[in-house]
Order: C-alpha cells, then sequence, then structure tokens
C-alpha cells in the first residue's frame, strides 16, 4: 500500500514536470511571434524606446497603413499570390497524376518509371548547373522560373503514390467493368477518394511557394515586376538601420530609414499570417501525410 | 480483375509478340499521356544538369556551347583542393550538420517522448498545434525573429539572462564567429523540433498498448517503460530517418547561414552552397562552382551508402 502510494506520488510530480517543461516550449515557441505582434502595432517612434514584450504600449495601425504605399511590397504580394495559387494547383495535378500512372502494377512502363523518379532523391545536379540550365532555358527574368521548375516534386509523387496503393483496388476494377478508361478513373475516382492526401501536399506546395524568395534573388533581382514578398521582406530585414539599402525605386521613399522596427516588424506580420491561418485546419491532414512519406521512403 | 487479364492474355497469345507490346500501349495510352510529360520534365530539370557537370572539366564560357569548350581535366579540382578557404568552408559545413545531426535526432524524440506522457489530450494537442507553426513559417521571417531575439540592444535572450544575473552586459550574440553555429543550430530547433516530432508521435501510437499493462503488471514505473518499451518501438523509424539525413550531412542548404550570416561572422558563417554560390554565379566562375557541387553530390553519395551499408552489416535490414 505503502509503495503503491509512493509511486503515485513520483507519479505526481512527474506528470507536473512534463506539463511544465511542455508549458514552457510553447511559451518559448509562442512568444517571438507575439512580441513581433505587440510592436507591429506599437507607435514606430515609441518602439526605439525598446522594452515592449507581449501587448503595445502606443496602439496604432500606422505602421500597416504605411507599408500599403509601397509599391514593391504589393506586386511582391500580387506575384507571390499569384506562384502559390499556380504553383499549389499544377503541382497537386501533376504529383496526382504521376502517382496514379506509377500505381498501376500493370502499367507497362512503371518500372522504369519509378527507377528514374527514386534515383533522383540520391543526387542533385547542384547550384550552378541548375542555374546554367535556367538560363539556356530562357527562364531567367521571368515569372514562369517561379512556376516550371517546381512543377513536380518526387517526394510528393511517392506520398500520394503509398495513399493509392492503399486504396481498396476494386473501386478502379468496377470503373473500369463500367467501360471507364483509365483517364476518367483518375479524374472521377482516385481524385476525388485522394482528397486528404491531396490536401496534404498542397499545403506542403503552397508553404514551399509562400516562403521561397532564392529563386527570386537568383533570378529574378533586377526585375522588380516580379519581385515576391519574401524577397522584399528578405531586403527589408537585411537591411540594418543604419544602411539605407532598401529603397522604392518610384518614390525614393527609404522605408527602412523612416520607421525601421515596427515597420519591419508589421511586414513580417502580413507575409506570416497567411499560412498561419491555414495550417491548424489541415493539422489531420498532414499529420498523416508525413507519416505516409516516411514509411514509403 | 483476374478473369478480365486472363482474357486479355488469351486474345494477346493469338498475336505476334511485338504487336503485343504496341497493343498494350495503345491500350494505356491515358497513362502514358498522364505521366510521359512528367518524365520528361524530371529529365530536363533533374538529369540535364548532370550533363552540366561537364563543365567542370572545362575552362566553361557560356558564349560558346558546352562541347565545344576548353578542357582542362581535373584542374578544377586541383584548385578547389588547394585553395585554404575550401578547408575552412567545409569545416563550417560538416561543423553545422554534425551539430544539427544531433540535435534534429536528439530533442523531437525527447518532445515526443514527453508529450506521449501527457494524458489531458486539449493541453496535448495545443502544444502539438504551437510547436508546428514555426515549421511553415520562412527563414526569411524565422531569420528576422532569431536576430531580433538576440539583439543586444533590448533582445529577450539577453534580457532573460541579465535578469537572471547570468552574465553582466548584453552578449553580442550576431557579431561574434564564435556563436554562429550554435545560433544556427539552436533556430533549426526552434524552427523544426515540434515538426520532427510528428513522426516519432506516430511511431508511438503505433507501439501495442498491452506491453505496457504487461510492463506496469510486472511493477515498472514510467521511466522504464519509457526505456524499455517506447524508445525500442521508434527505433525502426529512427534509424530510417537517421541513415537518410547522414547521406545530406554535407547538403546542408545555405538558406540559414545567408540569412543569419553577416560580414562580421562570414568565417564561421560561410557553406560549401555559398562558397559554390560567391564563385559560381557572382563571379562567374561557372567551372569551378560546379566541381564544388560535384564534390558536394559525390560525398553525400558515398556518405549514404557506406551508413546503409553500416546498418545492414549490424541489423542485416536494409533502408535503401
Amino acid at each position: 500500500m505503502a509503495g503503491l502510494k509512493k509511486r503515485s506520488m513520483s507519479d505526481k510530480a512527474f506528470d507536473t514536470s512534463v506539463y511544465v517543461l511542455m508549458a514552457i516550449v510553447g511559451i518559448v515557441t509562442l512568444y517571438p511571434f507575439l512580441n513581433v505582434l505587440a510592436i507591429s502595432f506599437n507607435n514606430s517612434i515609441d518602439t526605439v524606446r525598446g522594452g515592449i514584450t507581449i501587448f503595445p504600449r502606443e496602439f496604432t495601425l500606422d505602421n500597416y497603413i504605411k507599408i500599403f504605399e509601397f509599391e514593391g511590397l504589393m506586386t511582391g504580394f500580387k506575384n507571390s499570390v499569384l506562384r502559390t495559387v499556380l504553383g499549389t494547383g499544377i503541382g497537386v495535378l501533376a504529383a496526382s497524376m504521376m502517382a496514379y500512372t506509377l500505381s498501376r502494377t500493370d502499367f507497362q512502363a512503371r518500372r522504369w518509371m519509378s527507377v528514374i523518379f527514386a534515383a533522383t532523391m540520391y543526387f542533385s545536379g547542384g547550384l550552378i548547373p541548375t542555374y546554367m540550365l535556367i538560363r539556356k532555358l530562357d527562364l531567367i527574368s521571368t515569372f514562369w522560373v517561379y512556376i516550371i521548375p517546381a512543377i513536380l516534386s518526387v517526394w510528393n509523387v511517392f506520398v500520394v503514390r503509398s495513399y493509392i496503393d492503399g486504396l481498396p483496388i476494386a473501386l478502379q476494377e468496377s470503373g473500369k467493368i463500367d467501360g471507364a478508361n483509365d483517364w476518367t478513373i483518375f479524374w472521377k475516382i482516385i481524385l476525388p477518394l485522394c482528397q486528404p492526401v491531396l490536401a496534404t501536399i498542397a499545403l506542403f506546395i503552397a508553404v514551399g511557394h509562400w516562403n521561397a524568395w532564392f529563386d527570386t534573388y537568383l533570378y529574378n533581382s533586377q526585375r522588380p515586376e516580379f519581385t515576391t514578398l519574401q524577397y522584399e521582406l528578405m531586403k527589408v530585414l537585411q537591411s540594418t538601420q543604419a544602411s539605407t539599402n532598401y529603397r522604392d525605386p518610384n518614390s525614393q521613399q527609404n522605408i527602412a530609414a523612416v520607421s525601421p522596427e515596427s515597420i519591419k516588424m508589421a511586414i513580417t506580420i502580413v507575409v506570416t499570417v497567411p499560412i498561419l491561418v491555414v495550417y491548424p485546419f489541415l493539422q489531420k491532414y498532414f499529420v498523416k501525410g508525413m507519416t505516409l512519406g516516411a514509411v514509403k521512403s | 480483375m483476374k478473369s478480365l487479364s486472363t482474357g486479355d492474355r488469351a486474345q494477346e497469345a493469338t498475336r505476334k509478340p511485338k504487336s503485343r507490346f504496341w497493343g498494350k500501349m495503345l491500350q494505356q495510352r491515358y497513362l502514358y499521356l498522364m505521366s510521359l510529360p512528367f518524365v520528361i520534365w524530371i529529365f530536363v530539370f533533374s538529369y540535364m544538369p548532370i550533363w552540366g557537370w561537364l563543365m567542370a572539366f572545362q575552362n566553361y564560357k557560356p558564349k560558346f556551347g558546352i562541347l565545344n569548350q576548353k578542357w582542362v581535366g581535373f584542374d578544377q579540382f586541383i584548385e578547389l583542393f588547394s585553395d585554404d578557404r575550401f578547408y575552412l568552408v567545409l569545416r563550417n559545413t560538416l561543423g553545422m550538420s554534425i551539430m544539427g545531426l544531433i540535435v534534429s535526432f536528439t530533442v523531437p524524440v525527447a518532445f515526443a517522448l514527453l508529450l506521449n506522457e501527457i494524458k489531458g489530450q486539449f493541453f496535448k494537442r495545443s502544444i502539438q498545434t504551437i510547436s508546428y507553426l514555426p515549421h511553415f513559417v520562412s527563414w526569411v521571417v524565422v531569420a528576422g525573429i532569431v536576430t531580433k531575439m538576440l539583439s543586444a540592444d533590448g533582445g529577450a535572450v539577453n534580457q532573460l539572462l541579465m535578469t537572471l544575473h547570468l552574465i553582466d552586459e548584453p552578449i553580442q550574440f550576431m557579431a561574434k564567429g564564435e556563436w554562429f553555429w550554435s545560433i544556427v543550430t539552436a533556430s533549426d530547433m526552434w524552427k523544426e523540433t515540434g515538426w520532427n516530432s510528428i513522426i516519432f508521435l506516430a511511431a508511438m501510437s503505433g507501439i501495442d498498448q498491452e506491453q505496457y499493462e504487461a510492463a506496469t503488471v510486472d511493477g515498472a514505473g514510467r521511466f522504464r517503460k519509457m526505456w524499455h518499451i517506447t524508445l525500442p518501438g521508434i527505433r525502426t523509424t529512427f534509424m530510417v530517418l537517421f541513415i537518410l539525413s547522414i547521406g545530406h550531412l554535407i547538403s546542408i542548404g545555405f538558406e540559414k547561414q545567408f540569412l543569419l550570416g553577416n560580414p562580421l561572422v562570414i568565417d564561421y558563417a560561410e557553406v560549401l552552397d555559398l562558397y559554390a554560390l560567391n564563385y559560381g554565379i557572382n563571379l562567374s566562375r561557372y567551372s569551378y562552382g560546379t566541381a564544388i557541387g560535384i564534390f558536394n553530390s559525390v560525398v553525400s553519395l558515398i556518405l549514404v551508402f557506406s551508413a546503409n551499408w553500416i546498418y545492414k552489416r549490424v541489423t542485416k535490414e536494409s533502408v535503401i
């Protein structure tokens, strides 16, 4: 009896410390975001005094209003939305089509195609050869450099494929008996059944597109009309308060110098929020999708 | 399906073998239609760059075609291996990737283990959702946040350390090279721990509950159960992921280093890809940059296959 009681005591102590530790993890994760949020709503001159934690001291919306006057950001926003929507649509369709054909055990070309796709997971041409290829294809200084080189992700193909492999085969056969061809089976039977896994890869692809900045830096840094939101934010954040290397070419107004900290944080929030409002709703899907992908690999 | 395919086979057997191939191809035309464009795509975007490796054995000038170049044999590699900077960069790459490897395989497991012990579903779910959050945020934003938190001028970390009287004056984290590797590792940990734990949590939920019950009857405490049941239960998952990561030991990318680094810490921040970027693109030395890329790829392949080989020797299983 005494032993039982002792164990439950140490059990309680253990539980409590786990809860406390997890709460600390939660705070450490959340605090920086709340801090950024508070500063973005704080008067930019007051921010310089420092000491803002998770509540704004002098609440204002000015920072957000100010960033809307900024042309680079508006163009960037437009391009980021466009590439995310277009890239996700194409990416999901491409991955599911490829996955479907690779899942068909009776498909003639299945073997060599699988090998060709799987092999790419173990090597990459590297930065320079890829750059030279993009150059040769005349994709530099175009919007399409965001879409075409990113059409397919082999990882996503395998995730969708292992999902299709898990579907009851009878469903496809019933389509065949009804005389449907492979194209119809794909659209009418496979795609609707794959919705959960498609939601997962759609999230992955969309996040990838929305968060990308390096392709803009490498291929479109000379073309302000093809800039993206992350690249604009990168330029703002990388410019220190002293330097003035972030200029709007049109108005010659220097955003980083006008009101550095609060404006920077407001842009950060604008760039981050769209994805943060989406992911919690897709959580149950992507947790499954992650597991599926790992099992397959 | 069985009856259908035997029917097909009987019908096809009457034809010549050659027309059987083409007949099947015609019959599967939609499958070809759905896959061939992507096969061509992957050929262009994943295999064509390998063709570009020829550049490393030339003195490549973009105005001529790749086959009309001056061939220089292994000159680029000889130059690479005799550059002191290369060894510095290699040190940085390996240093940060080994630190990253250790942290990304211990912290998420520990996190998953502890989370697995929590019985309150609401609390557990909230912590999980919060922990996934930084994964979805771009490195641009994370680098901004990290710089802000570590700033010597009112950054949260310095203030916390000062309040706890661990330091007397703020540390210039971002300006000191010796901090750089730890900053990169810690940022990565902050961003990806929750995300990396997903897979371990999934593996844990697959463990047979009867094992725990049997252990309880035998008088095992929580720690013993974690040690003898939960950890062995995720062993396979752990090993598979670990071996695959070893392949990426040298190709750790450059995003974090690019965004968190600055001229003050460049001797600690420059990694292989950044080195390739500087020489290959900014200085237009394409051949040299390609040679760096080849070194990178070859070492990665060797690493992943030797890791798999060792694993196979030890456990008689293969990951690849």
